[in-house]
């Protein structure tokens, strides 16, 4: 519980540093009444929207009043859309959050079988899984994902080339997945997301399988005839198990990033397309709150990691090296 | 029975008419804008106008040349030099089916001022109105604080809205579709922010747009600001037409048969703005990169030498790829205040060189281009385009591009010693006013003049032009203010852009001086 306690303390204070940095950031770049006020609008008009947007006062008044508004769950207004910041994030969210986690399940479910396959058998196949994964790394998110639009919307015309379809709602909640023409939008940008994640855990599984299988633990049981697919369930399965959890909790949080670069190219209408969208226009409150609620996101799952490993390997006493009773 | 026979016959045709499916017309366009708010007056950038402009209407309209024309009011005149009179057109119904009075004008012409929140208000339209009479139900009465020209054109730009659906509703009841009721060619289907807006034909809607009803029944504006995905909505058929056509894609797409390209030269004028009042300008060294005594751009020598050395026709056709056309002037050809007698500074390097000689600056010296990178066609190329014919000149220049958001602020604070900026106006004494008067910040004068060029003869004109109530005159006064400015090199006219409309075949389009998309643009060949 205190390690628990701990952690969201923690979190808090990433939370208060972080948003101080995007503020000082987003001053320095610029003055978004620079971008948006009217040409002709003299002196006046101009001060009037400062003012009215709080950016007449000093730096510091501002993050104050901000933090006063945070404090009550107040990130104050879009500039441009005229509102609130909180609300146009979470309109946004089950988008960001489908596509994410669509990316990772695919990531899983092709990344895992392949990395044990070719763990558990040397020679080509591990040559070519080893490939495939080596080009999923170096590609750019970016260029995969044209291309996908150019061979399947563009010269296939199979799939549609961007946007998100028709939705259903499932308690107040929009989403993709219910429906095959949902899913005929989710494929391809849940594709291009997944490629980066799928590499990793291919490596990571691969070379996690090699170990165990080198390990005594698998030799033992060798020795005791046990089944391959016993042994590879439970002597190479087990322990992968938790550093994947590990990752898989960790690289949430970075498919979210990515999902920047990829809603932007599909025109997938998620949080990070906004968060794109309001750096152009220096949209001050959505960028600090997109970065506030992925931050607390992130938090929240790393934390939920952690309590996962735990659960599957007791010898992780989660704080106990910590808090010195070991 | 005899008579049966053709009865039936009628009514089988008659069936078979009503039956057959007439064929919905639907258009589907790709913006190159996020739309923030479809309050029509909530902010004051072209996406949110574009699409404000399908739901509601504007006093007077302007049409795709960029020529006023009747709106709602179907005529309209100056009294004397500071009041006007509108005549409504009669019988118009809002969306709603009430009917719309100069009550419904009135209030939507004091709403901007009531916003406080807005980013980019309307109020400059409307600040200059001080009296509101609304004579009857059809006749309004509007005085101006002083004597002021373009009043018609600015009232293009304010949308009447419902008085009795607005009154009480914030901007957030506009995007929901509560508030928005309007008498526009569109009604609202849905608003998916960021994503797309969808409308229907308003069956109750009075007229026509620029010389035509509208023929699309159902149109889908597809939110798509990235050049990718844009162009692959349209190559994919998810969209039938796009605005915005990527430069670096163009010869691809006029080549491929299934799809329709229109092109025009847009509002949009590129020029050069220099700082003409520091006399240590922070990018300006001597040929070794020692500080100069003083700033040789306040010699109007000099800036025409600068504007000599630039071969624009090269500039247009290889850097911009036919994309732009050179220019002599701040404001496109047919707006008023273009001055069709300038003609475009011919490329002259000996020229350049013989008038840097003559001011003193026969070793040349050197400077820091600015602009940004992400706002006009292929904007960083031009700059270093520019960079390669001034030094030439032995004009040693470097050139430094960043983004729009950074871009603007530093320019407005004269961070810079030459930058580049792109203007896109409907009258030049109104370009002028911000890009040449001498600053005023309370009058509102040179807000864009940060190189602060000051002339006083300009200004003169300037004012007078604006004052003028009187279209010819105007048009003759903004000529002469145009001639004075350019004439002293008061900034250096690059080009006008040239705006592109990519469409599958079967589409035609009218395109616009304007650059604005409108679905009435749009008709099947």
């Amino acid at each position: 519980m205190a390690f628990v306690l701990r952690r969201l303390l923690h979190g808090g204070f990433v939370l208060l540093v972080m948003s101080l940095l995007v503020f000082v950031a987003v001053y320095a770049i610029g003055n978004p009444v620079d971008l948006l006020v009217d040409p002709n609008a003299d002196a006046a008009d101009k001060a009037r929207t400062m003012a009215a947007l709080g950016l007449d006062q000093p730096l510091f008044t501002q993050y104050l009043h901000f933090l006063k508004g945070a404090l009550t769950g107040d990130l104050g207004h879009s500039f441009i859309h005229g509102t609130p910041a909180v609300t146009l994030i979470l309109e946004r969210m089950p988008a960001t959050l489908e596509l994410a986690v669509t990316a990772l399940l695919l990531a899983l479910v092709v990344g895992l079988p392949l990395g044990l396959w070719a763990g558990a058998r040397k020679g080509w196949p591990a040559k070519v899984v080893e490939g495939i994964a080596l080009l999923g790394f170096s590609l750019p998110t970016f260029w995969v994902g044209l291309a996908l639009i150019l061979v399947f919307a563009v010269v296939l015309g199979w799939l549609p080339p961007g946007g998100r379809g028709p939705t259903i709602e499932i308690l107040g909640i929009d989403l993709s997945c219910l429906s095959l023409e949902g899913w005929r939008y989710l494929l391809l940008p849940a594709a291009t997301l997944a490629l980066f994640k799928t590499s990793l855990l291919i490596r990571l599984t691969q070379q996690g399988t090699v170990r165990a299988l080198a390990g005594d633990a698998v030799r033992f049981a060798r020795s005791r005839g046990l089944s391959e697919a016993r042994i590879v369930a439970v002597h190479v399965g087990k322990p992968l198990l938790t550093s994947l959890v590990t990752v898989v909790g960790m690289e949430f949080g970075s498919v979210i990033a990515f999902a920047v670069v990829t809603e932007t190219i599909f025109g997938w209408p998620g949080m990070g397309k906004l968060l794109i969208e309001s750096i152009n226009t220096l949209d001050r409150p959505v960028i600090v709150a997109y970065l506030l609620v992925t931050t607390t996101l992130f938090v929240i799952l790393n934390l939920l990691a952690d309590l996962a490993c735990a659960a599957l390997d007791p010898r992780l006493r989660l704080g106990a090296e910590e808090t010195g009773h070991g | 029975m005899p008579m049966k026979t053709p009865r039936i016959l009628f009514a089988l045709l008659l069936g078979l008419a009503l039956h057959l499916p007439v064929q919905a017309a639907d258009l589907s366009i790709g913006l190159a804008a996020d739309v923030s708010s479809l309050d029509p007056h909530y902010l004051n950038v072209a996406p949110n106008i574009a699409i404000a402009s399908h739901f509601f209407d504007t006093l007077v309209t302007v049409d795709a040349d960029s020529k006023l024309a009747p709106g709602l009011a179907e005529s309209w005149k100056a009294i004397n030099a500071t009041t006007w009179e509108f005549k409504l057109r009669r019988g118009i119904k809002f969306s709603d089916g009430s009917e719309l009075t100069t009550e419904d004008v009135v209030f939507s012409l004091n709403r901007p001022a009531t916003l406080t929140n807005s980013p980019g208000p309307f109020t400059p339209f409307t600040k200059i109105i001080s009296g509101k009479q609304a004579v009857d139900a059809h006749t309004l009465r509007l005085t101006t604080s002083q004597p002021y020209g373009p009043l018609p054109l600015d009232l293009s730009s304010i949308f009447i809205v419902s008085k009795k659906a607005a009154e009480n509703a914030s901007s957030e009841d506009f995007n929901s579709g509560k508030a928005l009721v309007g008498s526009g060619p569109y009604t609202l289907l849905r608003f998916k922010r960021g994503e797309s807006i969808e409308m229907a034909r308003n069956a109750l809607w009075w007229g026509y747009r620029d010389g035509r009803a509208t023929q699309w029944d159902k149109v889908t504006f597809r939110l798509l600001p990235a050049d990718g995905p844009r162009l692959a909505a349209l190559l994919a058929g998810q969209v039938d037409a796009i605005e915005g056509a990527p430069a670096a894609d163009l010869p691809r797409l006029k080549a491929d048969a299934r799809f329709h390209l229109e092109q025009r030269i847009s509002w949009r004028t590129l020029f050069l703005q220099l700082d003409q009042y520091r006399d240590k300008s922070p990018f300006i060294t001597d040929a070794n990169g020692k500080a100069l005594e003083k700033n040789p751009l306040k010699d109007a020598r000099v800036r025409l030498a600068l504007s000599k050395a630039i071969h624009r026709q090269a500039l247009t056709e290889r850097t911009l790829e036919g994309l732009g056309v050179p220019a002599a002037n701040v404001v496109s050809p047919g707006i008023l205040g273009h001055v069709a007698a300038r003609k475009v500074e011919a490329y002259d390097p000996d020229g350049a060189r013989q008038l840097l000689q003559e001011a003193g600056y026969a070793d040349g010296f050197s400077l820091t281009l600015h602009g940004p990178n992400n706002r006009y066609i292929n904007d960083d190329q031009i700059l270093q385009t520019v960079a390669q014919f001034w030094s030439r000149i032995g004009v040693k220049t470097k050139v430094e591009t960043m983004p729009l958001s950074v871009y603007f602020g530093r320019l407005r604070k004269a961070d810079f010693s030459i930058g580049l900026l792109g203007w896109g106006s409907l009258a030049g004494d109104f370009a002028l006013k911000n890009l040449v008067a001498t600053p005023n910040a309370a009058e509102g004068w040179g807000a864009w003049n940060w190189g602060q060029y000051s002339n006083p003869k300009v200004d003169q004109l300037l004012h007078e032009s604006l004052a003028s109530v009187d279209d010819g005159k105007r048009r003759k006064l903004a000529e002469q203010t145009a001639t004075a400015a350019l004439g002293d090199t008061a900034l250096i006219p690059l080009h006008h852009q040239i705006a592109t409309w990519a469409m599958k075949k079967g589409l035609r389009a009218t395109p616009r001086l304007d650059e604005f998309t409108f679905a009435w643009q749009f008709r099947p060949e």
